[in-house]
């Protein structure tokens, strides 16, 4: 942990503390509280540059994942540090002029800063992350503080539509680049930027070489609104002014040109390269301020300028990487020069466009519009806003004195160079790139005519206005007045600039370019004589004016291009598309039919576990003289349980149905028996008995089994399918029961239930003592159930699906006078009662235990119930059942929570031996206190069940 | 032994499972009934049949069948238990708000 990833957490930090502190900071404009962090951060950096100027690139490290070899290391050389500063210094601008901008009685302030924050904190990750994987995360963190400011005022459609499509575009390209830096892993096993530039020579001719590249542009393409993917950023423009300002034309939107600037140390050099980004940029550039020109709306105006000029700096990335095809020497100089006029162009690009953004704002805050043909005449209005366009505007046209100027004629040399080249194919088409780059010039200036003038002179229509317009508060105006003082201090010295912070840039984008132990020097001048540069900009400052004047009269200069096709339509329907394609593929499998899904599983069973099982040849059929012999009993039990099975699916009525089940469950009690389970076999009989009878109760309310009419294909599925369950779950018990591939845990249990847990019975014992945290979760579960079948049956929940109600709401035990049955459940109850705690405490040594006990418990009870009617049982015990659940419940967390208080691990149990007065010897375990939870449990379950479902006429 | 009782098992699976598959919701009910003591008895078949004495110290063999599957079933028949009472109340009640038990006409709704 350094002073630099503190400078990457600090944003995030302050993020959460705006959260936290909503009470206190809702007093004064949470902005003021936010302020101090980019003011700090810009400061910190400032002091960075002596040591970067020196050369020395910082590079710290703390370790995140050290095993995946992801480990938050921070870099910060000259190009890094460029953006640090533009990040916290027009972040210190912008937050200053969003306090003025955002009300803080109307707006929710705090959540915009804590997007804010959480941007600059990722914007400054981003930039200074040396691991691939950790950039990727800022990367997409800003993608997603972005989408959340561009909603910031998510009650409107169009706020949420781009924001949407923003997050759709960017992320897209996002996850491209993800694969990218993945195929660079690949290739050079390493996720260290440094690491893959160092191991450069030995990727060049690597196969994936060239999609790695492709993959990673087309993140940097994405995200910094390259043509054809810039329709994102015309409709981001309904985030805040200060947004707009910041994010999408200052900071976020430059991080694919970060992006590319980082990797031109790996791939320049090829062709590729160069050709896809000189291309896709001159594209843009051409396109994008053919189509600035043509707005009314000033915000969507400055969003086509952006990307006309992201499109312009991307170009010259390109250009510039022709210097790498000559390694070190005085042939890369001149195409270097291009890298230099990207990085220059880059600064004075997010200080012209903030100051003109943060002029918008001001326009639209204080005349309630940025519709063009609204506007006019605001010179005399607002004069000190004016002269900040009017600069900014003019330093965007490229005229002298301001910054734009000198990074225009660098543009120049940049383009003239590039028709000169005789390598890369570039001779046939190397024209037309200066053609390409004057052509777009010159919308450039018109388009910046347009917003200047149009906006402050002409005719003044106080009439359109919603507000009456007049000058901006102060604090409003410093931030775009300190821009545009900016603009004019670079332009007069720009070598304030070019030796702290170009050179620097210079030797991180292109260190092969030097020997060692050299340095780039970089001198930017005003005037160089008349060049062919100085003739283009005087041809466009003609020729644009003339336009301008043509402006308003020529409809090639102010109507859409195409009128049926734009790419923005093309997203549109291809997200319908996507959409309504997903759906229709979705509800042909999801039919909201519960029995498909059904079918899904058991078909995914029958292939899973069947073809597993052909997969590793385990089919067994018998054979071996391991089996149990089979007696003629058996053979007739076995007869007994399949009979009425296969019957089932024939009977026509309920009560044979629910009959033919409980004949199924007490044959399979038997076998229980025989199989030497003893304790399965009481609770098998009893909830068999319980259950037979809940049916007997319900039933009655339950529609007639009616003649299925399914169509005979459906009946072969169904068939199909079940008669593949049996077979595969045949196979399977045959499989598992011819051999073991490992002992049985049986062992462990058997030997040390009686010294370990005092128990004989081992049942028991696994159930209270070994497993008895699964045991108390499964009577809570239980209790739960019994919860649910409660309020299901008296919760009403108010409301009616359907009209009509049963006038039968409630299933009523019988209360015969059957005086037999009272007569003889008398006696029986008691004796049952009696049997039960027996059972429940002979459990430990004997079958028995809390839950036998406690169905037998509540058997007895049910058949008072049966005998006398709810309302007697009702009256003799006077407890509610839910309660004696809780209790239960309660005493086994509290057994278990015991042996907490003594030290040892949750659920101990202690048992020791006693000689008690009349018993003797008799051996008592806390185990059996757990038991006890358990039958309590289990009896308030049942009875709450019961009790809920049958009610007394 | 063991072979007979997987046939056993194998038809209380697919009948069971038919069960399911019908439209009507207490045959639903009883197929996951049949299910549950198909799965039970495969648990026991599955640790071989008739190894030893019951696993109750107090009968001192000198083998005891596997008492792991038994501890399992146990659990899972009183939950189960548990369940089939949740499901028939749920039936009932969908039965008496909705005045159906044919699985067809319980569909969701297509804006679910």
């Amino acid at each position: 942990m350094s002073l630099l990833h503190i400078a990457v957490l600090a944003p995030f930090i302050v993020a959460l503390g705006v959260m936290l502190l909503r009470k206190p900071l809702s007093r004064i404009h949470a902005g003021w509280a936010v302020l101090p962090v980019p003011v700090i951060l810009f400061a910190y950096f400032l002091g960075r540059i002596p040591t970067i100027q020196g050369g020395e690139p910082q590079h710290v490290r703390a370790a995140w994942i050290p095993s995946l070899g992801i480990d938050i290391t921070l870099y910060l050389d000259g190009l890094s540090l460029i953006f640090a500063l533009l990040i916290s210094g027009i972040g210190s601008l912008v937050v200053l002029y969003s306090i003025f901008y955002m009300d803080r009685t109307k707006e929710a302030v705090q959540r915009f800063y804590v997007y804010l924050l959480l941007f600059m904190g990722a914007m400054l990750g981003v930039v200074l992350s040396d691991n691939l994987l950790v950039l990727y995360g800022f990367w997409e963190l800003t993608s997603i503080s972005s989408f959340l400011l561009i909603a910031f005022w998510h009650h409107r459609d169009r706020s949420r539509y781009g924001a949407l499509k923003s997050m759709l575009i960017t992320v897209f390209g996002g996850l491209a680049m993800l694969a990218g830096f993945i195929v660079l892993y690949v290739m050079t096993g390493t996720f260290s930027i440094r690491e893959i530039v160092a191991s450069i020579r030995t990727i060049t001719g690597e196969p994936l070489f060239l999609p790695a590249m492709i993959l990673i542009l087309l993140g940097a393409f994405t995200k910094s609104a390259q043509f054809p993917f810039h329709i994102w950023l015309p409709d981001a423009m309904e985030a805040p002014t200060p947004v707009s300002a910041y994010l999408h034309s200052a900071t976020m939107v430059k991080a694919g040109i970060y992006l590319v600037a980082r990797f031109s140390p790996v791939f320049a050099g090829h062709s590729w390269w160069f050709w896809i980004i000189t291309i896709t940029g001159l594209t843009t550039l051409m396109y994008a301020s053919l189509r600035a020109i043509k707005q009314t709306d000033l915000k969507a105006l400055l969003a086509f300028s952006t990307v006309s000029q992201l499109g312009l700096i991307m170009s010259l990335l390109g250009l510039g990487s022709a210097a790498a095809y000559f390694g070190a020497g005085p042939d890369s100089v001149i195409y270097a020069k291009a890298t230099t006029a990207a990085i220059f162009h880059l600064m004075n690009h997010a200080i012209f466009k903030g100051a003109l953004f943060m002029v918008v704002g001001i326009v639209d805050h204080e005349t309630g519009t940025r519709d063009l043909r609204k506007l006019g005449g605001l010179l005399n209005l607002m004069p000190i806003t004016f002269t900040v366009a009017l600069i900014g505007a003019f330093s965007m046209a490229g005229l002298p004195p301001f910054n734009g100027f000198l990074s225009k004629e660098m543009f120049f040399t940049a383009v003239l160079q590039a028709s000169q080249m005789n390598f890369w194919d570039a001779e046939t088409w190397g024209i037309l790139i200066p053609v390409v780059a004057w052509t777009a010039s010159v919308f450039t200036f018109l388009y910046s005519m347009i917003l200047v003038f149009k906006t402050f002179t002409g005719k003044y229509q106080p009439e359109k206005l919603e507000k009456k317009p007049h000058e901006a508060p102060i604090g409003m105006l410093i931030p775009p007045v300190v821009l545009a003082s900016l603009a004019i201090i670079f332009g007069l010295f720009p070598n304030l600039l070019s030796y702290s912070l170009i050179e620097p840039a210079m030797t991180a984008i292109h260190p092969a370019l030097l020997e060692p132990g050299d340095t780039f020097h970089v001198k930017i001048e005003m005037w160089h004589g008349w060049t062919t540069e100085i003739f283009m900009t005087i041809g466009i400052i003609v020729i644009g004016s003339l336009l301008y004047k043509l402006h308003g009269s020529v409809g090639v200069l102010n109507q859409a291009l195409t009128k049926n096709f734009t790419l923005n339509r093309l997203y549109d329907r291809g997200l319908r598309a996507l959409e309504g394609g997903g759906k229709s593929i979705t509800s042909t499998y999801m039919t909201g039919s519960v029995r498909h899904y059904v079918i899904y599983i058991f078909a995914f069973f029958i292939l899973a576990l069947g073809g597993g099982l052909l997969l590793i040849g385990d089919i067994h059929f018998g054979g071996s003289g391991s089996y149990a012999p089979i007696s003629f009993y058996e053979a007739v039990a076995i007869i007994a349980l399949v009979i009425p099975v296969l019957v089932l699916p024939f009977v026509r009525t309920r009560l044979m149905a629910i009959i033919l089940t409980g004949a199924a469950g007490y044959m399979v009690t038997l076998f229980f028996v025989l199989f030497r389970a003893p304790d399965l076999a009481l609770t098998q009989m009893i909830v068999e008995t319980v259950s037979v009878m809940l049916f007997l109760l319900c039933f009655y309310h339950l529609p007639k089994l009616k003649r299925e009419k399914v169509p005979m294909g459906l009946k072969w599925r169904n068939l199909l399918i079940s008669a593949g369950v049996g077979v595969v779950v045949t196979l399977i018990a045959l499989a598992a029961s011819t051999g073991r591939s490992f002992d049985s845990i049986a062992d462990f249990f058997i030997k040390e239930s009686y010294p370990s847990a005092g128990g004989k019975n081992i049942v028991n014992v696994i159930l209270v003592d070994f497993r008895g945290f699964d045991t108390l979760l499964e009577i809570m579960v239980l209790g739960i159930a019994s919860l649910g079948i409660y309020a299901l049956i008296r919760v009403d929940l108010g409301e009616q699906l359907l009209g009509q109600r049963d006038p039968y709401q409630e299933v009523y035990l019988p209360s015969r006078n059957d005086v037999i049955l009272r007569t003889v459940s008398k006696v029986v109850i008691f004796i049952v009662v009696t049997f039960s705690w027996y059972l429940f405490s002979a459990g430990h040594n004997e079958p028995g235990g809390g839950f036998i006990g406690g169905l037998m418990t509540a058997a007895a009870l049910v058949l008072l119930s049966m005998a006398f009617g709810m309302d007697v049982t009702r009256n003799v015990i006077p407890v509610q059942f839910r309660k004696v659940t809780a209790m239960g419940l309660l005493i086994a967390l509290l057994t278990g929570i015991g042996s907490l208080v003594l030290g040892v691990p949750f659920l101990s149990h202690a048992f020791g031996h006693f000689d008690l007065p009349l018993l003797g010897d008799t051996e008592l375990a806390t185990a059996v206190l757990f038991d006890l939870g358990v039958y309590l449990a289990v009896v308030g379950v049942t009875m709450t069940i019961i009790n809920s479902i049958g009610r007394d006429q | 032994m063991e072979l007979y009782m997987s046939l056993a098992i194998g038809i209380l699976f697919a009948v069971g499972v038919y069960q399911i598959l019908s439209k009507s919701l207490l045959r639903i009910i009883l197929g996951t009934n049949l299910l549950t003591h198909g799965v039970h008895l495969l648990l026991l078949t599955m640790s071989r049949l008739k190894t030893g004495a019951a696993p109750l110290l107090g009968e001192e063999a000198s083998s005891y069948v596997d008492p792991v599957p038994q501890a399992l079933i146990l659990t899972s028949i009183v939950i189960s238990f548990g369940v089939t009472s949740f499901f028939f109340v749920l039936a009932y009640k969908a039965y008496q708000r909705l005045g159906t038990d044919n699985m067809e006409e319980l569909r969701g709704k297509d804006d679910e």
